[in-house]
């Protein structure tokens, strides 16, 4: 129970700090997971954030279903994992909705109020530095235990460029992780 | 005409059916439904809205969703948008966490998995850098700080955007105003 109700809080607070959605949340979600309670290894974060690419929805929801599953079933039955994921998910929304309601409702002039602009003006370059930030530790994690490691070989580095240079001539992200997965199979299955 | 809540469900349960990667890539769809075939709202009403639902945290998508059901139906309109939003993704991961815990350990899923994690961290680079050049050069060293912080020094994500946000603030109060006098000033002469 007592998982269940960290597992709340943790998508609570990333849903109430998530500005500027999408990557930009990758931070606070790595940070509450894996940093903070260890629920996933780097590695597997690393595979939530590929199957969220590929699948409908923002990766803040995704992540949310995914650990809450991941956490309950650790717990106890399937049903925790259910439940798990129902909680999360519920969790991480929570702040939108209220939050939203009360903007629709009351603060319909916060479009030009200065502090809301001064705080989004401060906030810009952080979120930038935070998304690098998942991105390095994606790369270098704090731990050198194997299944910590997104980079096993020279390969990692080679499928990164690819992928890079892909998404830099905007080829679909989608078309990308499925490349690379099809590389992923031919290189460490097939030969 | 009072829109069902059925309705509200139905449209934005197509929305989230429907949008890969999320975020912004949600946003042409959203608007083609509520404003073109649905006529919530206006073309104007929903820039403001976007920009609303940038300065409130979570997913835009959500935001913009949850703002609209809530602009047609309140409270219940908002809960009925909110849910059609995220139904088909938590549906579609729950199945994968499912089944992915029985084939994880395929050799098969394995490599492909191998694959996948240096793709991912290079499509998460690629927006670090655009959205850096498009920022003043001074800049980048509040972003590599805040980089540092989160990466090297292991500092909770949510102190650096809480320090942030403060600084930022107190920049438009006290600094911002003089500033932007010396320039109209400027502009004068």
């Amino acid at each position: 129970m007592l998982l269940l109700w960290q597992l709340f809080v943790s998508y609570l607070k990333i849903g109430f700090f998530g500005f500027g959605g999408g990557y930009a949340m990758l931070s606070l979600i790595q940070n509450e997971v894996v940093v903070q309670h260890e629920w996933l290894t780097n590695a597997q974060f690393a595979d939530i954030v590929a199957i969220s690419q590929i699948t409908p929805g923002p990766i803040a929801i995704n992540s949310a279903t995914y650990v809450g599953y991941s956490v309950g079933i650790e717990a106890g039955s399937v049903w925790y994992g259910v439940l798990g994921s129902i909680i999360a998910t519920f969790a991480v929304c929570l702040p939108s909705l209220t939050l939203m309601i009360l903007v629709a409702r009351f603060f319909m002039r916060l479009k030009n109020n200065r502090l809301v602009e001064g705080a989004m003006r401060g906030m810009r370059p952080v979120v930038i530095g935070m998304i690098a930030a998942a991105a390095l530790l994606l790369i270098f994690p704090h731990s050198k235990a194997p299944d910590e490691q997104n980079f096993i070989d020279a390969w990692s580095w080679v499928l990164f460029g690819g992928v890079f240079v892909g998404s830099w001539r905007k080829v679909n992200p989608i078309l990308l992780i499925v490349l690379s997965a099809a590389a992923g199979i031919l290189i460490y299955y097939v030969f | 005409m009072r829109e069902s809540l059925r309705t509200i469900f139905v449209s934005f349960f197509k929305i989230g059916m429907f949008t890969f990667g999320g975020g912004y890539a949600m946003i042409p769809l959203i608007q083609r439904e509520v404003i073109d075939n649905r006529h919530w709202v206006g073309e104007k009403e929903f820039l403001d809205l976007l920009t609303l639902a940038q300065s409130v945290p979570g997913p835009i998508s959500l935001n913009t969703s949850v703002f609209v059901g809530y602009k047609v139906r309140g409270l219940r309109g908002a809960a009925s948008a909110l849910l059609g939003a995220i139904l088909p993704s938590f549906a579609i991961i729950l199945i994968i966490a499912l089944f992915f815990t029985d084939v994880r350990h395929n050799p098969v899923v394995d490599a492909a998995f191998k694959g996948m994690r240096p793709a991912v961290v290079a499509l998460i680079i690629g927006p670090v850098i655009s959205l850096a050049r498009g920022m003043h050069w001074s800049m980048f060293f509040v972003i590599a700080a805040a980089a540092l912080a989160v990466w090297g020094l292991g500092w909770s994500p949510i102190y650096v955007l809480v320090a942030a946000a403060a600084a930022g603030i107190a920049w438009e109060l006290t600094l911002a105003p003089r500033l932007g006098k010396k320039n109209t000033e400027k502009d004068k002469d």
